[in-house]
């Protein structure tokens, strides 16, 4: 019983929404690099938002379900079918035992999560089942999964009787819901070049005239070095107007920071705890996901706001999701 | 009363700023304000991460934007409220101590295997590879922070005379407990990483232990001393410290 991997996919592991409290022991927090994703596809399965599911990198597993599940893929747009027939993502989907879900290259973005009604069996460590690979710890035995590896699969905390009524008059491998996220809430990265906005760093000012415009806006190229630690980007270098040598302190998700050689480099899921090189911006929270869906290859310009309206447009997008789970949660007692 | 700026990191972090150089009263500052929050369950944060100069905290900007009966009041800004929150702290905590950190023994085989780049560090400083030993094993060493890796200390304290520079091209994997010298700095790495540090020697001692209640064994504020042992030593302190090694 549980889900059996039949092929892995290029990267996947499973993540929540990050390992806190143990920063100060240089934990690192890893966690899902799309929160949105991951969150919108646990409430359409009505898990909690902080259960874990499974990251998916460029090209998706193929998983065969050895017992009924109800699952959502969201994320990227990741080619995805169950037995042959196509499946929507951004949706509710009650898949039967025996079913082989397959999910394939991914068109546009770069990450999508699969979620599970219950959540996956596994143990928590350090309070979270996220995977740091570096470290080897959390998620299916502090690695990505391979082939032959069985997802257990946890009890869902709600029984959701239409879709059991569902199963028992249909012919098809899977059921999937006729509602799902509005596109308006999911059309987050389909921008070319995408822009990202950002709040300035603590070391903004210590950087050249020049270095500044330039950075807010000359486009940089996310390069193929980049990972689940950070995006390392390609564009007008940027210098600063004295090295002064600064004392390393705690960075975060979207932290920008300039090396000595001048390429900006923006600190993602499994950043280090700290760090010493100067940090010339920080990426707003409701941005991050945009950035997480971008590929190496693909270019991005960066746009100052105030951290007023950063932390204004946080506050409206956490409303906006509440009254998508509020909706979602009267559709699947409905 | 303690001088400390408030400084905005993102839309959930801030950071507490005691100055701009390391140094042993900003140290205890920073030691001090941490354990508070270490200690103190305080509504709406997360978490703190001291470093040299800086505590930063973590905290949940909804949680801090709920009003008494629990709804959501957007109109004063969560780092305004945060700031609050931690200004009363900060007045409440002027004229405490922090308390000493513990004493840690880390014992090392110098040299051999293990220390692969020990002749190294004693050419570069015209001594011989006991000297350097007797050196670095005389120190007195503080734990300013703890950052880079998970359970590596930043250590304060190595004397000049066996300072090296880090080896021109890093090594792809070093392994975990191997002691290092870099320019003025001394750590032990408590994972298997890559890494550009003159390698001395290493500790059978697990600096990172993921289930343990406190993952990293050496904490800020701590106090470490190195103590030179025998390769059968090591083979016998490895053993004995085996309890906590699983990684999955």
């Amino acid at each position: 019983m549980g889900i059996r991997v039949v092929r892995s996919g290029l990267l996947t592991t499973i993540q929540d929404l990050g390992r806190f409290g143990f920063q100060k022991d240089g934990v690192v927090v890893s966690g899902a690099m799309d929160q949105i994703a991951h969150r919108i596809a646990n409430i359409l399965v009505g898990n909690e938002e902080s259960e874990g599911t499974l990251e998916m990198t460029l090209i998706g597993p193929t998983l065969t379900f050895e017992e009924d599940a109800l699952i959502a893929i969201c994320g990227g747009e990741f080619e995805a079918s169950i037995d042959g027939h196509e499946v929507p993502l951004w949706r509710p989907i009650f898949i039967k035992q025996g079913s082989v879900l397959t999910i394939g290259h991914c068109r546009v973005g770069c990450r999508a999560y699969l979620a599970v009604a219950g959540g996956f069996h596994i143990p928590e460590v350090m309070n979270s089942q996220s995977t740091y690979l570096l470290a080897r710890i959390g998620g299916f035995q502090g690695r990505a999964l391979q082939k032959g590896d069985m997802l257990l699969l946890r009890e869902p905390r709600r029984k959701h009787d239409s879709l059991l009524f569902h199963k028992k008059i249909t012919l098809l491998p899977f059921i999937a819901m006729n509602w799902g996220i509005s596109f308006e809430l999911r059309a987050y990265f389909y921008e070319t070049p995408k822009t990202i906005r950002v709040i300035r760093g603590a070391q903004f000012a210590d950087f050249t005239k020049q270095s500044q415009e330039h950075f807010l806006t000359q486009p940089y190229e996310v390069t193929p070095q980049s990972n689940r630690m950070g995006y390392c980007l390609d564009g007008p270098l940027l210098e600063r107007k004295q090295s002064t040598e600064m004392v390393s302190e705690a960075v975060t998700f979207g932290t920008v920071q300039v090396p000595a050689e001048g390429k900006p480099i923006v600190l993602m899921a499994d950043r280090q705890t700290t760090g010493g090189y100067p940090k010339i911006a920080q990426v707003i929270a409701v941005d991050l996901p945009i950035l997480a869906q971008t590929r190496p290859g693909e270019m991005v310009v960066f746009r100052d706001i105030s951290f007023e309206e950063a932390q204004q447009l946080y506050l409206q997008r956490e409303l906006e999701l509440n009254q998508c789970k509020k909706g979602i949660i009267s559709k699947m007692e409905g | 009363m303690l001088n400390y700026e408030l400084i905005p990191l993102n839309e959930n972090a801030l950071v507490i700023k005691f100055g701009e150089q390391i140094a042993l009263d900003i140290h205890q500052r920073v030691r001090q304000v941490s354990i508070y929050f270490m200690e103190n369950h305080v509504e709406g944060i997360i978490e703190v991460v001291p470093a040299y100069t800086t505590v930063t905290v973590y905290y949940d900007p909804l949680q801090l934007t709920k009003n008494t009966n629990r709804k959501w009041d957007v109109e004063v800004l969560p780092f305004e409220r945060v700031c609050t929150v931690l200004k009363n702290i900060l007045l409440s905590l002027e004229n405490a101590d922090a308390p000493k950190g513990k004493e840690v023994v880390i014992p090392v085989c110098y040299g051999g295997e293990f220390g692969p780049d020990l002749e190294e560090v004693a050419r570069r400083n015209q001594l011989t590879p006991e000297e350097v030993i007797d050196i670095h094993t005389n120190g007195h060493y503080l734990v300013y922070m703890i950052g880079f890796a998970p359970g590596f200390a930043y250590l304060g304290g190595m004397s000049e005379k066996i300072a090296t520079p880090r080896k021109d091209s890093p090594r792809l994997h070093i392994p975990a407990g191997s002691v290092g010298i870099a320019g003025m700095q001394t750590g032990v790495y408590p994972i298997e990483s890559p890494g550009g540090w003159q390698l001395i020697g290493r500790t059978p001692l697990q600096l990172f232990r993921p289930h343990h209640p406190q993952p990293s064994l050496l904490q800020t504020g701590d106090r470490i001393r190195f103590q030179a042992i025998t390769k059968e030593e090591y083979k016998q302190l490895q053993e004995e410290d085996n309890g906590d090694s699983r990684c999955s």
